[in-house]
């Protein structure tokens, strides 16, 4: 868990003595095994938070807790080898090789050779990247995407409880970006680490924060699940940030198959379950119809997506 | 994007040829009788005098004084370029670009003239006008090199819980190594050149048979001089190239 206590960043203008507060107070917890996303316009404070967890930043007030120690109280290269790190940029060290990279962590902890290059190869795999074609590549001979899911397998390497992502899929084309994002959660549900998410992108908080925490100026307009934020918007600006389009938004990040219902499907326009329900709402306003068939991999009929879903939820 | 990157084709063959031609070249040269053979017309017709001393001597004390001056030159302007390029210091970098700059703009023969007097004749004042020639393409290069490393991948490096020098060590210097390579190629090539004005004060190497040569009026024995320091030059050059490090 990941505890931020009255936590506070401030630069002084040397010239004018002008104090500025790029985080003010915030306080926050970041519940474990699940994905926090930390939502804001830019230069709200939200990367600035996420360096001082692990320590790139250090903060001028307040304390961050992990796991109830303060992280003042452990030298920071030992900190951040305990958190695991992805950047937009991706940052791969260009010189070498793919497993190399993924293997950096586990080798600055000293752990055998042998053994991290074995897990290097195992994570190559979770994230999708056949080890035997991808290991021995360069950075340079990825596509972004294949670079990025790198990028998180070089932070998962040494297996730490926390992971910390700034812009992870901001890079990418929308594309891979959705590819990438459907990647990920699949492998948050079988990993469960406590991850902290920096984005501005809406669509991506929704889609993948457990939690949301939507910053502005430096200090925290709400806090909650998606839907609270959706729903109850605590504040005009975050109702406006979210935009009145807020519960289409969250309908793109569901599929079909995980609203559709046993029922009979006979006669119905018929909607593959991978498509997110937002696409389905559009079906189902352009065939004018208030249900529809949702299919399987294979081309069977799943189950029936019905408007009354819908309202539950969106 | 990095310097790294721009590397990333694979050494062409003629590099690869090049490196195996200068240095056979400069081999059969030094096979005694060709060079002084080949330029017996311009000594009237007399093969010319090399003072006694076989070429392939000279050869290997010319090299020796490079590659010593080399290797001091790299002890200094490596940890220097490395030390101001450290954050903080951005003032000091600048000025020891101003000063290695500088460097470059005096001639060689000041330096050696001033040297001197408090350094006596023959190898030191030399050394010391090499090592000072040839600071400056490796201070430089080592500078643009490190400050060309990509800011993400430092971030990275930063992030993953590398420890300054583990940055350093494994990230900075490899990925700023072909740029450094590049101004240590330059400044062995450049002393080949100026270690021949170390014969005026008695050095030895090749500049000693130029130097004969001019007193003497002896085209032949000068240009016996120049060809072997040329080559020596090019084999250098080429050799250096070859152990560059880059083709990731």
């Amino acid at each position: 868990m990941i505890e931020l206590q009255h936590l506070e960043k401030k630069y002084v203008n040397e010239t004018s003595g002008e104090i500025f507060y790029a985080v003010k107070d915030l306080s926050l917890v970041f519940p474990d095994g699940k994905i926090t996303a930390l939502l804001g316009p830019s230069g709200c404070g939200k990367t600035t938070t996420l360096r001082m967890i692990n320590r790139l930043i250090e903060p001028t007030g307040g304390q961050i807790l992990l796991d109830g120690q303060d992280i003042m109280a452990q030298r920071p290269e030992d900190l951040r080898r305990q958190i695991g790190y992805v950047i937009q940029q991706i940052g791969l060290f260009p010189h070498l090789s793919v497993v190399q990279n993924v293997a950096t962590v586990p080798d600055l902890l000293g752990r055998p050779r042998a053994q991290t290059r074995e897990r290097a190869r195992e994570l190559l795999e979770l994230v999708g990247l056949e080890p035997g074609q991808f290991a021995d590549k360069h950075p340079h001979e990825l596509s972004g995407g294949q670079a990025q899911r790198v990028g998180v397998a070089r932070a998962l390497a040494a297996d730490p409880p926390v992971l910390l992502m700034d812009e992870p899929f901001g890079a990418l084309d929308p594309l891979a970006r959705d590819k990438l994002q459907e990647a990920f959660l699949d492998i948050q549900r079988r990993l469960q680490k406590t991850i902290v998410l920096v984005t501005h992108d809406i669509d991506e908080a929704l889609r993948l924060g457990d939690r949301v925490a939507l910053l502005t100026g430096g200090e925290l307009a709400q806090f909650g699940t998606p839907n609270d934020l959706v729903r109850h918007p605590e504040s005009e600006f975050v109702r406006q940030f979210l935009g009145e389009d807020a519960l289409l938004r969250q309908l793109a990040g569901l599929t079909a198959a995980q609203l559709a219902q046993p029922g009979d499907a006979t006669g119905l326009p018929q909607i593959s379950g991978t498509l997110n329900v937002r696409s389905a709402l559009s079906v189902m306003l352009g065939q004018r119809s208030d249900a529809l068939a949702v299919l399987d991999a294979h081309g069977q009929v799943q189950g029936v997506l019905t408007w009354q879903a819908l309202e539950e939820a969106g | 994007m990095t310097v790294a990157r721009a590397a990333g084709t694979r050494r062409p063959a003629s590099a690869r040829l090049l490196a195996l031609l200068w240095p056979a070249l400069l081999l059969i040269c030094l096979i005694p009788g060709v060079l002084s053979n080949l330029f017996a017309p311009l000594s009237a017709g007399i093969a010319p005098d090399t003072g006694g001393r076989p070429l392939w001597q000279l050869t290997l004390i010319h090299l020796q004084l490079v590659l010593g001056a080399e290797l001091i030159v790299l002890l200094i302007g490596v940890p220097l370029a490395v030390f101001v390029t450290r954050p903080g210091r951005a003032a000091l970098m600048r000025l020891t670009e101003t000063i290695t700059g500088l460097g470059q703009t005096v001639p060689t023969i000041a330096i050696l003239a001033l040297a001197v007097p408090t350094l006596g004749l023959g190898l030191p004042p030399t050394v010391l006008g090499l090592v000072l020639y040839g600071l400056v393409p490796v201070v430089s290069n080592g500078i643009a090199g490190l400050l060309a490393v990509d800011k993400g991948v430092l971030d990275a490096a930063r992030g993953v819980g590398m420890t300054s020098r583990q940055r350093l060590m494994r990230v900075e210097l490899p990925l700023s190594l072909p740029v450094l390579m590049a101004g240590i190629r330059t400044s062995t090539v450049y002393n080949v050149g100026t270690a021949t004005i170390g014969a005026a004060l008695g050095a030895g190497g090749l500049g000693s048979l130029i130097i004969n040569g001019l007193s003497q009026q002896n085209t032949g024995l000068v240009l016996i001089g120049a060809v072997l320091a040329g080559l020596l030059a090019l084999s250098l050059d080429a050799l250096l190239e070859l152990v560059a490090p880059g083709g990731r």
